[in-house]
């Protein structure tokens, strides 16, 4: 009796699907490739219709909203638009105003958040917990509830001026950079997210580098700040956005058209008839800086949503 | 090192603290004193330059014509503006000069922003009196123009359809008004009528309560101040506001187009509740077809809203500025300047002698008919401090009816609000 052996079939790894299924998998693969450019397409919409609309005149604006021409570079195209926004509002002044706020807003919020955050989660001291807490109680204070007090309140505050050659002091912090970019420096939330993105470093890295004699400050610096790039990311962006995006505050304490930023700009069109043409000029103008931001640091961005679990 | 440190730090704190003190506070101490005194002047014209040209015109003229005031101008958007004002008198940081909307004054007056305007009778007297604000007896703004609105429509829709012209004399009734709207509605309009109900914020007070006033109603009593009931509420103004939702209900009216005056150039709808700052436009595209006519009588003749931005000077102001404050808008309202912020910002100058020396206001002028509208059928929102919650109160409760709700318990939950913030003011000062 001959023992025939069988050996078993081994199919490699991967193959070992029916014929069509791969076929199937393709397909299925086109058709969330479709529905994600599908509602891609769909979120550019009103990207496309506000640079569309901008080489428009205001009434075709109106008169093209209810077909697809909304979207389509069609009817009587042209830059004037652009030029009216030039007319009408010093616009180039408003942006470097609002690059110049919302950049020291962001870079000194990065310092300043981050050391809070490195205080309430590598250092030991009486009252650490409550504080924490008095922090994330602040979350929920809407700002327009504290926004007149403020203005009260940073109008009495003291300040140096250079007269006639010679240093002086002051009161008042209306009409200036600094009252748009100091109340907003500490941030509630970052502190927060540092704080949690600190917490879950090993502590033992502290202590190692205690032992080698280095500092608290050099322990942030050279331990904790370098551990923590998607946290800074997230923060960056988390407060890029706002900064840019300031209306009410500067509003209120910014009475000087030189020292006023891109959003309080945009009141500009709105006369009795609105200049819808030159609004969407504008608001393309003011969109780009966001935009290039958001397309030059994409990856960290995504990178670091992920990593942080934080939407914005 | 780390224990020495605290005590480095506090001194040169220290020494920072004492040098600062001894170079002394900025403005004090040190001045000349003998420059010209300044007067800073808000305006809400940010964005329009035609009638910022006019302003710097009048500045440039008044700094040159005399040395011992500055006027400083500053200008801000029109929808910032208010909120800019409020806080800046949080702040204690009022210019000294500001415009504002005409039926904000009496709110601004009462929280002691403004001060009285004291310009010689001689100026006042001469203006529109919708031009002039007064609250409690005194004068606290007044403006070089007023704005009116009245009822755009083509001549040859109107007589191809059989419609009557309405005249000042003898302006639509409502019946002939509802005709009116029925017979266009027929012939091929499917929304005869532009109302600007699109529209958001002071327009639908601005628009809306002179046809509740026209019908017998109004937003407050305003022998008291300090009530709205049997105004806002009573028989007069149901009929009225029933009016209103069963035109959106037939269709005469619509609430979603867009702003302006487009849909009547475009031919889309025969009549357009509209603006003498549409005007221009609508006569380069409808030519001598066009008509301005005066709004329906809805029972106690046409009326129209008056009162539009005016200048006050501030409580901050000391008072030599006052003096020059004064000065200041003396100059300024000269009929030339009027007449030519007239022509700019197309709107009808407040004086008669500013009239006749205007392109488009004068006797022979094309917007000539705006005049005789704001003459006739002009009145003044109720000049209260409860104005502002009057206003969006108003807003609230004509947006709900025309949206179907209830008229009379919508209008009785209105006058209960506005009633309820003036009794909690203490009645304003009534």
């Amino acid at each position: 009796m001959a023992l025939t052996t069988t050996k078993p079939e081994v199919r490699p790894a991967g193959r070992d699907r029916e014929p069509g299924e791969g076929r199937l998998r393709r397909r299925r693969k086109l058709w969330a490739y479709l529905a994600m450019s599908g509602i891609g397409i769909f979120f550019l919409f009103p990207l496309v219709f506000m640079f569309v609309s901008s080489l428009k005149p205001s009434g075709q604006i109106l008169s093209d909203s209810g077909s697809l021409n909304a979207f389509l570079p069609v009817g009587d195209i042209s830059l004037d638009n652009y030029f009216g926004v030039f007319e009408r509002v010093p616009v180039a002044q408003f942006l470097v105003n609002s690059v110049f706020v919302t950049v020291a807003t962001v870079a000194l919020g990065l310092v300043v958040n981050s050391m809070a955050g490195f205080a309430l989660s590598r250092l030991e001291w009486r009252g650490r917990g409550l504080l924490l807490s008095v922090v994330i109680a602040a979350l929920i204070v809407p700002f327009e509830t504290i926004a007149v007090p403020m203005v009260y309140w940073v109008s009495k505050l003291p300040t140096l001026v250079f007269e006639g050659g010679v240093l002086k002091y002051d009161f008042g912090w209306l009409n200036s950079y600094q009252v748009q970019i100091i109340p907003f420096i500490a941030h509630a939330f970052s502190i927060f997210l540092f704080t949690q993105y600190f917490s879950t470093i090993p502590k033992s890295l502290d202590e190692a580098a205690r032992i080698d004699g280095a500092g608290w400050f050099t322990i942030y610096r050279r331990i904790i700040v370098p551990l923590s790039g998607p946290a800074f990311a997230t923060v960056a962006i988390l407060t890029f956005l706002p900064a840019w995006n300031q209306y009410l505050w500067p509003l209120m304490v910014v009475q000087q058209e030189e020292l006023r930023p891109v959003m309080v700009g945009m009141q500009y069109f709105f006369q009795l008839n609105p200049a819808w043409g030159e609004v969407m000029a504008y608001t393309t103008l003011i969109t780009l800086p966001v935009l290039i931001v958001f397309l030059s640091f994409q990856r960290a961005f995504v990178s670091s949503v992920a990593a942080s679990g934080v939407k914005g | 090192m780390k224990r020495r440190s605290l005590p480095v730090m506090v001194s040169l704190c220290a020494a920072s603290a004492l040098a600062l003190t001894g170079c002394g506070q900025a403005g004090q101490g040190g001045g000349s004193g003998d420059g010209p005194i300044e007067l800073t002047m808000w305006t809400h014209s940010a964005g329009n330059p035609a009638e910022l040209e006019v302003y710097e015109k009048i500045i440039t003229e008044f700094n040159a014509s005399q040395d011992e005031y500055k006027v400083v101008e500053e200008s801000f958007p029109q929808g910032a503006y208010n909120d800019a004002i409020t806080a800046a008198a949080a702040a204690d940081d009022l210019p000294c000069l500001l415009d504002m909307d005409g039926p904000i004054m009496p709110n601004w007056a009462w929280a002691g922003y403004l001060q009285p305007l004291d310009l010689p009778t001689s100026i006042t007297d001469e203006l529109l009196p919708t031009a002039v604000g007064t609250y409690e007896g005194e004068i606290y703004s007044a403006g070089y123009w007023d704005a009116a609105l009245s009822i755009f429509a083509r001549k040859s829709v109107l007589d191809a359809n059989g419609i009557r012209i309405p005249t000042v004399d003898e302006p639509w009734t409502i019946d002939e008004f509802d005709a009116a709207l029925a017979t266009l509605q027929s012939a091929g309009y499917a929304t005869p009528l532009d109302i600007g109900a699109e529209d958001a914020g002071e327009w639908w007070s601005y628009a809306y309560s002179p046809m509740l006033q026209s019908a017998g109603g109004d937003e407050i009593d305003r022998d008291t101040m300090l009530t709205a009931d049997g105004a806002l509420n009573g028989p007069e103004a149901v009929d009225f506001f029933t009016w209103f939702q069963e035109a959106f209900e037939k269709g005469w009216a619509s609430n979603a187009g867009t702003i302006g005056n487009q849909e009547f150039v475009d031919d889309k709808v025969a009549l357009s509740y509209t603006g003498v700052w549409n005007a221009l436009a609508s006569i380069e595209a409808v030519g001598d077809d066009l008509l301005i006519l005066p709004p329906p009588d809805f029972g106690t003749g046409p009326k129209i809203g008056g009162g539009s931005w005016q200048w006050g000077i501030s409580s901050n102001c000391s008072e030599e500025q006052t003096e020059g404050a004064r000065q200041y808008l003396e100059f300024s309202f000269q009929d030339e300047y009027i007449a030519e912020f007239a022509d700019k910002q197309v709107v009808i100058p407040a004086t008669a002698g500013a009239e006749a020396l205007t392109e488009h206001f004068s006797e022979d002028g094309a917007l000539r008919p705006f005049v005789e509208l704001s003459q006739q059928f002009a009145l003044a929102r109720p000049e209260t401090p409860a104005y502002p919650v009057i206003s969006s109160t108003f807003e609230k409760a004509a947006k709900d009816i025309m949206n179907g709700a209830d008229v009379k318990s919508t209008l009785d939950g209105a006058v209960k609000e506005i009633d309820a913030n003036i009794e909690s003011n203490d009645g304003y000062g009534f």
